[in-house]
């Protein structure tokens, strides 16, 4: 039987320090016509601005050269278009740094596109309304770092028409990236909620890469992945009515199943039937899955309406510093020592330093992640005390690492094993600003 | 008769961030189980089992068509992965601690 026109989509890069041999191997053996790597977080992001405050060459993905210089070669080769947001907070110095490469490589006739305009700091002011904390910018007490709007396939779809072999984003929402060809290669009108929302589901399932193919997903005795250790990155055969068969190379470790595709669908989706993004409404509560031979999920009936009339914004603001530091505990008592040595710091940063954070103590080995949910016995014998606070000077960061190092000398019995670290912090809150203010841009660089 | 069992021997789960909030899917493995994860899987008995961690109001909604249920929690992660001093600030194991839940099948559902 002839397929039906497809096009094949795959997953570079599920987030900012993911794996590359899996892409590379996906480009070398998925005969795709784009990969798309999504390397941007809430954190990336604002790390990227002070990377480019400092050096305004840079700002962008620390992997991007190791990257480029890998996939590069080959996406030529191949015909696949590259679309990233590995531009994090400097799309043109990204780009401008891929035509280095590209230029070192010996490559020649390759377009590189960097689109921008994401960055709206000029729309938010002291009285701009934030999300999350319920307040007006002026009320967090704050800096702000950065702000910038999540874009959507209107900044991209430009690119994508003026021939860019490799198109540089900053901040556009995840979907967004793999949404943008689909909809010029099937010419689907921006106002297509339906196409769109389907699309915006497939888009939703590539975007955590592996996360999709076996990753984050095993459970010995319950979900077991083959061959995790070498878990291939997916690819998408994607239909002109937004359907889409989601695979991987069978070379690859990991699995494709209805049961990875449907945690994944669900994954960081609130209301499932209306998951925002610049582009669309998605509805994902009515997606059909259906098996379509080994390791392919045939995933048809997600839907879309109208796109919301505002654009969503990261602000970014300096956090200060988190502090962290740690010692160990084994043998009989473990637990009790460990639990003594906290209630030393806690009362030390309290009484002695006047720190006036919260101070976090977990126990580790007894009870951390979930300290207050679950009343464990206090019988093991192999036990980490973690300490943990924020802090808005380096100085006040180091009176913590200090104070729980000095528990070697100073603390409870057979204390060992203290490791402390320091790191620069950013928060961010979410604002809305008007679509008609933001202008994506286009720039377009040739060897 | 019916016979108690752990939420992980007929169910599978994953938790997402975005900010301070926190969404937390369980899907049965078996359609037949789904009714068994509607009834008895619900805001109130996560808060009343893991008060400690999760925060209410938890907001729930059904997937009939994917057997699955999605819990959604606002102002859930200490403010999220960037202010929270949790070494799990993103609330990604949460996923795993809920699947201790212990829910009654039918014997012929065992």
């Amino acid at each position: 039987m002839e397929m039906q026109n497809t096009y094949r989509i795959g997953t570079g890069a599920g987030f900012s320090s993911d794996r590359l041999e899996p892409a590379v191997d996906l480009i070398r053996h998925g005969r795709l016509d784009a990969i798309i790597f999504e390397c941007i977080g809430e954190r990336t992001l604002a790390f990227g601005h002070r990377d480019r405050r400092a050096d305004t060459t840079r700002g962008y993905n620390p992997l991007l050269e190791r990257r480029m210089r890998a996939v590069l070669p080959l996406c030529q080769a191949a015909g696949t278009k590259i679309i990233t947001n590995m531009g994090v907070a400097n799309p043109h110095a990204a780009a401008q740094r891929t035509m280095e490469i590209a230029a070192e490589l010996g490559l020649r006739g390759l377009k590189v596109a960097a689109v921008t305009g994401d960055e709206v700091s000029h729309l938010i002011g002291p009285e701009t309304p934030l999300q999350e904390p319920g307040c007006r910018l002026a009320e967090t007490g704050r800096e702000m770092l950065a702000a910038n709007a999540y874009l959507g396939i209107e900044a991209i779809l430009p690119a994508i028409d003026a021939g860019a072999d490799v198109i540089i984003t900053g901040r556009v929402a995840d979907p967004s990236l793999f949404l943008a060809p689909m909809a010029y290669y099937f010419s689907w009108a921006q106002d297509d909620w339906h196409r769109l929302g389907a699309g915006t589901a497939v888009g939703h399932l590539l975007e955590c890469a592996a996360q999709v193919t076996g990753g984050y997903f095993a459970d010995p005795g319950y979900k077991e992945v083959p061959d995790l250790a070498y878990v291939g990155f997916p690819l998408a055969e994607v239909t002109g009515d937004g359907a889409a068969v989601i695979t991987k190379l069978q070379r690859s470790g990991g699995l494709v199943s209805q049961r990875t595709v449907k945690e994944q669908l669900l994954y960081e989706v609130h209301d499932p039937g209306a998951y925002l993004t610049p582009d669309v409404s998605a509805n994902f509560s009515g997606v059909h899955l259906a098996d379509d031979g080994k390791d392919r999920v045939r995933v048809t009936r997600a839907d879309g309406g109208p796109r919301p009339a505002q654009l969503k914004v990261t602000v970014a603001f300096d956090g200060g510093f988190l502090a962290e530091a740690e010692i160990s505990y084994a043998g009989p008592g473990a637990a009790d020592r460990a639990h003594l040595a906290g209630a030393i710091v806690a009362e030390r940063m309290d009484k002695l330093h006047g720190s006036n954070g919260p101070i976090r103590i977990d126990l580790i080995g007894v009870s951390a992640l979930h300290a207050s949910a679950v009343k464990y016995p206090a019988l093991a014998q192999d036990v980490r005390l973690r300490c943990a606070m924020r802090a808005s000077s380096q100085s006040e960061a180091e009176l913590l690492l200090w104070e729980v190092e000095a528990l070697l000398c100073c603390g409870p019995a057979a204390g060992g094993g203290y490791r402390g670290h320091i790191t620069p912090s950013v928060m961010t809150y979410s604002a809305f600003v008007d679509r008609s203010d933001v202008q994506p841009q286009l720039e377009i660089l040739s060897t | 008769m019916s016979v108690s069992v752990p939420l992980r021997q007929i169910a599978h789960a994953r938790s997402g961030d975005k900010g301070n909030r926190s969404n937390l899917a369980i899907f049965v493995y078996a359609a037949e189980h789904y009714e068994v994860l509607r009834q008895q899987v619900t805001a109130e008995r996560l808060l009343a089992n893991f008060g400690g961690v999760l925060r209410g109001p938890i907001k729930r909604y059904e997937l009939p068509n994917l057997h699955g249920l999605n819990f959604v929690m606002d102002q859930a992660l200490e403010g999220g992965v960037n202010e929270s001093l949790n070494l799990d600030g993103h609330g990604k194991s949460w996923s795993a601690m809920v699947l201790a839940l212990e829910v009654d099948l039918e014997d012929s559902n065992a």
